[in-house]
This record gives C-alpha cells, sequence and structure tokens, in this order.
C-alpha cells in the first residue's frame, strides 16, 4: 500500500530556509515591551528584533497577546484608551513611542493588514486611492492605484471594473485589496494580523505567495495561529505562550522561543515550544 | 468494532416517525396583537389623509387651486377675501431654512464631536443637555425667543421687528439640535470598528476618519436626522406663532414679522369661525398643502440617500 508521506513542518520550513541567516538589517529592536489593558497585563518582558527583507511570524495559542503585540508596531494601541505600552520599540533606531513621535506618521511608513478583510465602502478605485489621497500624493494616482493592485496580484481581476464596490469582491480578493491599499501609501513594513484565517486555503495560498512576493522589498510581520502557514512562509519565527500566576489568576502573555523558522520546527531549545508545535499542546 | 451501548437509564432518543406537529395557538395570538400594533399606525394615517382631504377638496370646489397656489395676498378673514397662500409657503420656508441652517451644521458637529473625539467623560455631560434640551416644551423655546433672543438680536444691532422670523428660526433650530445631533451620533457608532481601524493604519488622521470614512458610511442615518429636523420646522407651531407673528408677508427678510402655515392654521382654529364655513376649510386646504410639502421632502430625502450612501453591510 502507498501513501502520501505528509511533510512535517520542520521540512517544510527547510524547504525556503536559507543555509545561513545573513547578517540583516535590523527594523525593530523591542525591549522589554509590555502592554497592559487597565490593570490586565497582556503581554510583558518581550524582547526581540525584526529583520528586513525577510517574513516574522508570531505564532501561540489564543490569549498570548501575540495581536496585541503586533499592533504596539504602528501604534494602534493608541487608539485603545486604556491601553498602555511600556518599555521600546526601536524602530530604525528610533523610539515609537517616544513623546515627539506622531502615530499618524509611524502609521504611513507600518502599514497593517487585518484579520478581518475591511475593504471601505466605496469602489475598488478609491478603496486603493485612499491612501495617497490622504498623503497628498495626489499625483499619478492611477498609475500608483494600478501598481499597487499589481504588485498585490489582483490587477488583472479587478481592472475592469474598478469603479465598482470593492464589497462585490469575495473574500479573498478583498483581503488581497486591503494588501494593495497598504502598498499604495508605499510602506515600508507590512504587519498582518491573521491575514488569512478568514479565508478558505486556495485564498489563503495567494495570500502566502504573496507574502514571499512582497518581502523582497518590504519587511513583513505576520501574526498566525496556523503553524503550517508559519513554516511556509516565515524565516523568522517567535512562539509566544501564556503565563498563569501561580496563584492560578492573572494570565499573561510571554515570549518563549524566537529563532529562525525552520530552527523552531525541527529543533526548538524549549521544551514548551517543542511541545507547542508537535501539537501536544495548544 | 461493538456497538457502543445505550446508556442505561437514559431517555429514549426521539423516533423519526410522524413530523408533523400541534398547532401553536400561542404563536398565533402573539402574531396577530403585533400586526394589531401596526395596523394602529396605518390607520391612524389613513384617517388624518381622509380628515384633511374631504374638508380641502371642498375648499377647492369653491376657490381655482390654482389662485390658491400662486396667489400672493392672504386676507381669507376679511372682506374682501383673497387666497394666495404664497406668503405662509414663504413664511414656512423662510423659518425652517433659518432652522436647518442652525441645527444641521451645528447637530452634525456635535455628533462627530461625540462619536469620534469626546471621552467617555465629555459624553457624560454633554448627552444629558442635549436630553434635557429636547425635553424642554416648544411653548417655553416660543417665548424665549420672543423676550431674550429677540432684544439680544437688536443688542447686538440686528434691526429687527418685535415679530421676526430671525430668532424664530434660531430657536427653532437650538430646539432640534438634540434630534440631529443623537440621530446622527447613532448612525455613525454603527459604523464598525474596522472601517475606522484601516483608516487609521493607513495614516489618516481623526479628521480625515471622521469626514472620508465615518460620515460617508453614516450618511443614510444623518440625512434621516435632517429630514426628521426639518419636517419639524415646517411642522413647528408655537414658536412661530408666539415669535414669528401673524402678518402674511411675502417677504424673504427674516428681520420682518412674517406668518408661517402652521400659525396660521393655530389661531384661525382657536377663533370662532363656524364649522363648515370657507373659513374652516381654509385651514384644512392649508393643512393639506403642508402635508404635501412634507411627503414630498421625504420622499426625495429617501431616493438622495439610496443614491449617495456607502452601505458597509
Amino acid at each position: 500500500m502507498s501513501s502520501i508521506e505528509p511533510m512535517t513542518l520542520g521540512q517544510i520550513a527547510q524547504e525556503h530556509d536559507e543555509v545561513e541567516t545573513p547578517k540583516r538589517e535590523v527594523v525593530f529592536a523591542v525591549e522589554d515591551l509590555a502592554v497592559a489593558y487597565a490593570s490586565n497585563v497582556a503581554i510583558r518582558e518581550v524582547s526581540l528584533e525584526v529583520y528586513k527583507n525577510a517574513v516574522t511570524a508570531f505564532i501561540g495559542p489564543s490569549g498570548c497577546g501575540k495581536s496585541t503585540f503586533i499592533r504596539c508596531f504602528n501604534r494602534m494601541n493608541d487608539l485603545v484608551p486604556s491601553a498602555k505600552v511600556t518599555g521600546n520599540v526601536l524602530y530604525h533606531g528610533k523610539d515609537l513611542y517616544a513623546d515627539e513621535v506622531d502615530p499618524v506618521e509611524v502609521r504611513r511608513r507600518i502599514g497593517m493588514v487585518f484579520q478581518k478583510p475591511n475593504p471601505f465602502p466605496k469602489s475598488i478605485y478609491d478603496n486603493i486611492a485612499f491612501g495617497p489621497r490622504v498623503l497628498g500624493l495626489k499625483d499619478n494616482l492611477s498609475d500608483r492605484v494600478e501598481s499597487a493592485l499589481q504588485r498585490a496580484a489582483l490587477w488583472d481581476e479587478v481592472k475592469d471594473r474598478l469603479k465598482e464596490s470593492a464589497l462585490g469582491l469575495s473574500g479573498g480578493q478583498q483581503q488581497r485589496l486591503c494588501i494593495a491599499r497598504c502598498l499604495a501609501v508605499e510602506p515600508d513594513v507590512i504587519l498582518m494580523d491573521e491575514p488569512a484565517s478568514a479565508l478558505d486555503p486556495i485564498s489563503t495560498t495567494r495570500i502566502e505567495d504573496l507574502m514571499h512576493e512582497l518581502k523582497r522589498e518590504y519587511t513583513i510581520v505576520i501574526v498566525t495561529h496556523n503553524m503550517q502557514q508559519a513554516a511556509r512562509v516565515a524565516d523568522m519565527t517567535a512562539f509566544f505562550s501564556v503565563d498563569v500566576a501561580p496563584d492560578g489568576g492573572k494570565r499573561t502573555g510571554i515570549l518563549v522561543e524566537y529563532d529562525r523558522t525552520s530552527k523552531i520546527f525541527t529543533t526548538p531549545a524549549d521544551k514548551r515550544t517543542e511541545d507547542y508545535v508537535t501539537g501536544r499542546f495548544g | 468494532m461493538a456497538t457502543p451501548e445505550l446508556i442505561a437509564g437514559a431517555e429514549p432518543r426521539l423516533r423519526p416517525g410522524s413530523l408533523s406537529g400541534r398547532r401553536r395557538i400561542g404563536e398565533d395570538v402573539v402574531k396577530g396583537v403585533l400586526a394589531l400594533c401596526a395596523l394602529v399606525s396605518v390607520a391612524t394615517t389613513v384617517g388624518i389623509v381622509i380628515a384633511l382631504f374631504v374638508p380641502a377638496i371642498e375648499f377647492f370646489r369653491e376657490i381655482s387651486i390654482v389662485d390658491f397656489l400662486t396667489g400672493t395676498n392672504w386676507s381669507p378673514l376679511f372682506e374682501p377675501a383673497s387666497f394666495g397662500v404664497l406668503p405662509l409657503v414663504g413664511g414656512t420656508l423662510l423659518v425652517t431654512a433659518i432652522a436647518s441652517l442652525v441645527a444641521m451644521p451645528l447637530g452634525l458637529g456635535a455628533a462627530v464631536y461625540m462619536s469620534e473625539y469626546a471621552s467617555p467623560r465629555a459624553r457624560g455631560i454633554i448627552k444629558p443637555a442635549f436630553e434635557l434640551l429636547a425635553g424642554i416644551p416648544t411653548i417655553v423655546f416660543g417665548y424665549f425667543a420672543l423676550t431674550f433672543v429677540t432684544p439680544l438680536l437688536r443688542d447686538i444691532g440686528v434691526p429687527v421687528d418685535i415679530f421676526n422670523t430671525l430668532s424664530a428660526g434660531l430657536v427653532i433650530g437650538v430646539m432640534l439640535l438634540p434630534t440631529v445631533a443623537s440621530l446622527s451620533e447613532d448612525a455613525m457608532g454603527a459604523v464598525p470598528r474596522d472601517l475606522r481601524d484601516g483608516a487609521y493604519a493607513l495614516g489618516s488622521t481623526k479628521v480625515q476618519v471622521a469626514t472620508r470614512i465615518v460620515v460617508p458610511a453614516a450618511v443614510s442615518g444623518i440625512v434621516a436626522s435632517f429630514v426628521l429636523a426639518i419636517s419639524r420646522a415646517v411642522g413647528e407651531t408655537m414658536i412661530v406663532l408666539v415669535a414669528m407673528g401673524q402678518q402674511p408677508n411675502l417677504t424673504f427678510d427674516p428681520k420682518e414679522a412674517a406668518e408661517a402655515m402652521t400659525a396660521f392654521i393655530a389661531a384661525t382654529g382657536a377663533g370662532d369661525i363656524p364649522t363648515g364655513s370657507l373659513e374652516y376649510k381654509t385651514i384644512f386646504a392649508v393643512g393639506a398643502l403642508l402635508f404635501v410639502m412634507t411627503l414630498v421632502m421625504n420622499v426625495f430625502a429617501i431616493r438622495l440617500v439610496r443614491k449617495y450612501r456607502e452601505a458597509y453591510e
């Protein structure tokens, strides 16, 4: 009897692994970061570096604070009145949380794609043109829109219906539209918070292929609860877990291990990582 | 493989036998009662239309509808009687326009502030203040216009008559402010957070998020609040009766006294005119016109909203 031998996560990760991690430029250096909502600490003591032109994945069980963490990179947590961020997030050496930093300026450089596709209730064209318009980039707007849609691999599907509502697109197309919308403002970094969790497998594959394409030009950070996805797309992977206080009370997210993806999925250093990636936990 | 044993002592499972159920009388009763509730408002509307249009049609047997709608002289109670309704329509439109110019921008501004900017604390102060404003009887607003706003306008150098359209319009606008603000804010509050987040993530400022995402997405609710405000301004009676005057005066000068359609109806209805007389029917003719004006405006507004709204679902 023959059967298809499923690839292990380690094998998947090794398929696209580079032989030796080159000394890459650091885009973000996180130092002892903690985020609290009112008196609830969602995540604490996180330190890691995110490298240029790489895909960095954050994985971990629900409640480990990975979504909270990714929102620190473009100061989206500022929009939650009770959220308080301590520690440093250095972006090319500058602290994103310094007093003189304008969160609007931060978000112009660091784009974000959300879990649920959130196209604006406007035409496809106006969705992509939204970012350039708010930034006052009004020259060659239609070239910009076309280029963004090309890079998000959506142009061929929508070029004849740019004036139609974006809400008429399928879920997968909407998510690629959101990626295109983000690319239209020429960001430096793209943050993706579980970008494929609401999509079907084919759409998911397209988004993952896109990430491989995009990392040549951009730095990508992705949160995912799907380990296969992390193994397929990420160069670096950080595993987060939940630390339960000894009295069984407060639950806080912590960073357990951060390394090359192939290492995380083949020879993790921490027992908790091993349990998680082999499916014994979570 | 062994079939798992049924748990001893468990309730027997429902068998796939006859699936016909008994008739649930309670369901029918509830449905009937609820339909009756809906019917009351429909029946009332029909009743009003009949009560309004039957005397109005009798009026138009005696007075040409063309003369009524195009005449510029309104003196139905004096000899020689003249039934040109335009001075009343002009008075109503002018006072409504002034009220709208106050209520719409201020109300929308307040709504944007409360929905996008205000801290929970600030909202906790503003909302009750608006509710208080919305609860003031219109007769109070009327005397406020006559005894406070009019003298105030004179003090600041606006030469208004004792009775004038301007102060009535301004005060109606203030009265309608909570309506516009609260309905518009509800509409903005219903715009999903996702959309705001998406816009913020692209580097939008608060103003850009409010004007380019939230307001367009909430426009149907905002326009609905405007329409309601205009309808209430058109139908407002006490304030115009007290502060605007009762001189049918075809003018577009808000400093002068004029008469609104509702003020004519209220004042004439309160006087002693014999039922069934031409004067009596005049009231209904003016009322019917008021009804048609509001209806046309509502229909027009619904069309407008369908065309321009950015539906987010």
